[in-house]
């Protein structure tokens, strides 16, 4: 029961008052940061899931890991989104500390660029990653489409090695597609990949909403030196979220 | 605020106002409340279904083998040398029977005037099949058709101008080896619909046909009856049961608070629950799994049905609203306790309830996670659980015991704490060894992480398996202090044999069994004949149903006076315990000895050693239902026409004790005055207590004298 301000010269976060239950304002925003902190173990412990089968699978097929991480996925698209979500935690701490200081614009441009960079994350993810694996075949488990990628290697291989070779590619393509062994596990390492950048992918889209909730309020005058709780947990949030790609992204791209 | 000043319960204005303030309640009672009636119910759900199992049980559907004499084999082999010649075979089961399901087709029927010459249909290779009209069982040829030898009709495939397939039905020719004139050219759309142009003096006529599909197996319904019991027992009522309907009444009132820390958080809860138990229900009306509550791959992953992955996320949802709880209950234990409560004085239902909430955060989003990568196996066919495709089916299993085992405790731990109110104030003595009972329920929570493989025995490496038994002994261990400390208590204590008390040593009773059966099955040589048996079967319910069930109709009444404001009829609530009681032990004590025997669980059928025990079991499941039956009755009177509680009817010394019953909107009047641990029975004498406004059942005389 946030009550809104009596006097019209109070902006919100000064007349702030903490919900009825709460003895003071100091125990709810400590209550609301613990409840946070609960939160982010969640996610880590969720994550967590999908590191354990990364790294069970990894022991059972340790050399086609390491070749599928190189082939399948570029380090430095990975490399510029890692960079790009650091530069977003700095700036959603540049954010709060304009909140400690009441400066709503700076708060507002800072959050703008975390939202920018969130965004980037998402374009590059998506147009560079997700949309040429998609239309390649590159897919999970079994819509991996052996024949077409392993023709497509082939190919790549047979540029490399002669790059003038009289061979027809297709020809060579066709012997590599068929050297290809069952034991190849591909798919799982893709899998793996898929869904554990997908999950994250997921969070970085809900952090763009939240994030944009605290534009909201930002701009509304809810958050000052005295009050902005809630931003320091959207502030949260987006740590956990960039700290759990810094996991994956060597973990999956620089094997 | 005078307003906040009238019960709880306490309609509003208009009705639609009064409905509206449940609908958008942040009141942690009302949650609860709303809770409370939500497990109840899926608690009759799960026990009908329960009750289904049992009773197929009793006369499971099969073949069996009868001598002369009245002797009953499965396998004539078993049957002494001289009888076997003069065995008779009979079909024994009254209860779940086949279900065939029916589809319709799209048929032509081929007529001379009314009758019906032929009928065609397309078959799945997009030719027709043409079948003569059958009446009386009789197959007539009106039409003179021409036949193969095994009489069914001929038709030779041809091409038209046009260059699509056509099939032609002949009549016969008796007079010489070529075909006899066309009756029928049939043609067959892409979309399997066959269509005929009759020759001369015959008519068309289009129809549908009706004819088997797929049958569902008794063993089928069977398998879908128990997984359904044990998903909703599980999911839906065991998990919520105890800590997110009574604790959700109760933990901010006996911390002096006004409510939860996050009480939006506690109505979302409640809202996820809802809809968790929405895709539940859709999965039972869809089919159901037969799965069982584990969901084990390969077969979670195989079965066709979409049933399986609305049920996957069921849980995967529920899993959420059991975190939104965990995580409020924390905060509000570190943050909303009232001014001079430390650690040490609160109520240990309190700690028991913050050790679960620890293992819910903590565990539940690794289920979470793995139920996700299952529905992506049957989505997308990932292939991590799939040893087709490189991957690992044990994998899954890891995944869901490092979940499920802790989840275990997160059904037991909080009856656990109610177990330690019950018996401090109904025995009015200072609880035995508090620290030690706190402690002990941190030290569960912790060590119940490290053990989960030992529901693998016979799955995981035999190194690993060494480790997980020796650690899952001790888990036994901080289990067996509390089991003490509780008799402690008792000792010397001035016992009112009311419900919660019948029920509190109902409890010592029946968990003590259930923790004492779990040793056996940690024992590595002794699980490998175990597993998989009634053994662990009759375990788990000693410790789930014996343990926290009982607790939990325990703690009902112990509080039912508090959250409602009317008292239950203390007789018959005693009667239907002991019914309970009675029809519980009589259900599943039976059981060890089955299992110790070699029946399997999770089985629709078993060989006739068995005949007996089961039936003993299926008849204890019938006292059990008479038994909530009539505790239904007991607090359906004590709704409409039950006696205004006192305030304090048991003389307990826990803050929910010295508001109104019901409590009041904000649980207090004025902000509670810590002035006595809740357990100072020797030193304190109960406010508001009042022997003359509710006479408790007499109590023993050996009360500690204090001086
Ligand atoms: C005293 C300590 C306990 C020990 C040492 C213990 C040990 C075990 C072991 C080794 C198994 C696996 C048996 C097998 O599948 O072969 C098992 C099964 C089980 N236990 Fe316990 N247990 C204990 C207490 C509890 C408690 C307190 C609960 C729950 C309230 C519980 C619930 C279950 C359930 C649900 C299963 C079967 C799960 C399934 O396969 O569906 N146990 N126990
Ligand atoms: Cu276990």
């Amino acid at each position: 029961m946030t009550s809104a301000p009596k006097d019209k010269e109070l902006k919100p976060w000064e007349a702030y008052i903490p919900q009825h239950h709460w003895r003071n304002a100091t125990d709810e925003a400590e209550g609301a940061k613990l409840g946070m902190w609960l939160f982010l173990s969640t996610e880590v412990l969720l994550f967590a899931g999908f590191f354990c089968a990364y790294a069970f699978f990894r022991l059972l097929y340790p050399e086609n890991w390491h070749d599928a991480s190189r082939y399948y996925l570029d380090w430095e698209i990975g490399a510029a989104n890692t960079a790009v979500l650091l530069l977003s935690s700095f700036t959603i701490v540049l954010a709060i500390r304009a909140a400690q200081q009441g400066n709503r614009g700076m708060m507002l441009i800072h959050l703008g660029i975390t939202q920018l960079c969130a965004a980037f994350f998402l374009i590059v993810k998506l147009g560079w990653e997700y949309w040429p694996k998609i239309r390649d075949g590159k897919l999970p488990g079994i819509f991996f489409d052996y024949p077409a990628v392993y023709a497509q290697r082939a190919a790549e291989k047979a540029m490399i090695v002669a790059p003038d070779a009289i061979i027809p590619a297709a020809q060579v393509a066709g012997d590599y597609a068929s050297t290809f062994t069952p034991g190849a596990h591909d798919h799982i390492f893709l899998s793996i990949y898929w869904i554990s950048t997908a999950t994250h992918g997921f969070h970085v889209l809900v952090g763009m909403f939240v994030i944009g909730w605290a534009m909201w309020k930002a701009y509304k005058w809810h958050y000052g030196p005295r009050h902005y709780t809630s931003l320091e947990n959207v502030g949260l949030y987006w740590h956990i979220v960039d700290i759990i790609w810094i996991f994956l992204f060597p973990l999956l791209y620089l094997v | 605020m005078a307003h906040h000043d009238v019960s709880y319960l306490a309609p509003k204005e208009t009705f639609l106002k009064t409905v509206m303030s449940w609908v958008y309640t942040i009141d942690h009672k009302k949650i609860g409340l709303m809770y409370l009636v939500a497990v109840l119910l899926m608690f009759f759900l799960g026990g009908v279904a329960a009750m289904l199992v049992r009773a197929q049980l009793w006369e499971p559907t099969r073949t069996v083998f009868v001598s002369e004499d009245g002797s009953v084999y499965m396998n004539p082999a078993e049957a002494p040398e001289g009888e076997r010649d003069s065995l008779k075979t009979e079909t024994r089961g009254i209860f779940f029977q086949p279900i065939t399901t029916y589809v319709s087709r799209p048929a032509v029927n081929l007529l001379s005037g009314s009758t019906v010459g032929a009928v065609i249909t397309a078959s799945q290779d997009g030719s027709p099949s043409v079948s003569l009209p059958e009446s009386d069982g009789q197959t007539s040829n009106p039409l003179n058709i021409a036949l193969t030898d095994d009489g069914s009709p001929i038709f030779t495939e041809t091409t038209d101008q046009r260059g699509n397939k056509v099939w032609e039905l002949r009549r016969e020719n008796p007079d010489s080896d070529e075909p006899g004139p066309v009756l029928a050219s049939i043609t067959v759309d892409g979309r399997g619909n066959p269509s005929a142009e009759a020759g001369s003096g015959l008519s068309t006529r289009k129809t549908t046909i009706r004819e088997p599909g797929s049958t569902i197996t008794t063993n089928n319904i069977y398998n879908r009856m128990f997984s359904l019991h044990g998903t909703i027992m599980v999911f839906l009522f065991i998990i919520p049961s105890i800590p997110a309907a009574l604790g959700n009444i109760f933990l901010p009132i006996m911390i002096g608070a006004k409510d939860v820390a996050f009480p939006r958080l506690n109505l979302m809860s409640w809202y996820i629950y809802v809809f968790g138990g929405i895709f539940a229900l859709y999965s039972v009306i869809a089919g159901g799994v037969e799965t069982g509550w584990t969901f084990y791959t390969p077969y979670s992953t195989t079965t066709d049905w979409g049933s399986v992955t609305s049920m996957l996320l069921a849980a995967f949802i529920l899993g959420f609203s059991s975190i939104f709880t965990g995580m409020n209950f924390i905060v509000t234990v570190h943050k909303l306790r009232v001014p001079g409560m430390g650690w040490f004085d609160m109520p240990l239902f309190i700690w028991a309830l913050y050790a679960t909430a620890i293992i819910q955060v903590l565990a539940t989003p690794v289920l979470g996670i793995t139920l996700m990568m299952l529905v992506f196996e049957r989505m997308f066919g990932i292939g991590i659980f799939d040893p087709a495709l490189g991957g690992d089916p044990v994998l899954f299993q890891h995944f869901f015991w490092f979940y499920s085992h802790p989840a275990v405790y997160i059904m037991i731990l909080p009856a656990f704490g109610v177990i330690s109110e019950m018996l401090a104030v109904h025995c009015r003595k200072r609880i035995f060894g508090y620290r030690a009972i706190a402690f002990s329920s941190i030290a569960i929570a912790a060590i119940s992480f490290l053990v989960w493989a030992h529901h693998m025995f016979t799955a995981a490496s035999p190194v690993a398996n060494v480790i997980f038994s020796a650690l899952t002994f001790l888990v036994a261990i901080p289990t067996a202090i509390k089991v003490f400390n509780w008799i402690a208590t008792m000792y010397k204590g001035s016992i009112a044999w009311t419900t919660p008390m019948l029920y509190s040593a109902f409890f010592l009773f029946c968990f003590t069994i259930g923790g004492l059966t779990g040793p056996p099955l940690a024992t590595l040589s002794t699980d490998i004949h175990l597993h998989d048996t009634y053994f662990v079967v009759a375990h788990f319910h000693y410790v789930m149903m014996g343990g926290t069930v009982l607790a939990f109709i325990g703690a009902l009444h112990h509080w039912w006076p508090k959250f409602t404001g009317k008292m239950y009829n203390e007789f018959w609530g005693q009667i239907a315990g002991w019914t309970v009681f009675v029809g519980f032990n009589v259900t599943f004590f039976i059981q060890f000895f089955m299992g110790t025997q070699g029946m399997p669980r999770r089985y629709a059928t078993y060989s006739p050693e068995f005949e007996l025990m089961h039936k003993i079991s299926t008849f204890g499941s019938w006292l059990l239902a008479i038994g909530f039956l009539i505790h239904l009755v007991v607090f359906a009177h004590s709704v409409f026409a039950g006696r205004k509680a006192p305030r304090n009817p048991w003389g307990g010394l826990s803050l929910e004790w010295e508001t109104e019953s019901p409590p009041l909107e904000h649980n207090f009047a004025r902000e509670p005055v810590l002035t006595h641990g809740p357990y100072d029975y020797d030193t304190v004498v109960p406010p508001h207590y009042d022997p003359a406004l509710y006479p408790l059942p007499e109590r023993s005389d050996n009360a500690p004298s204090h001086h």
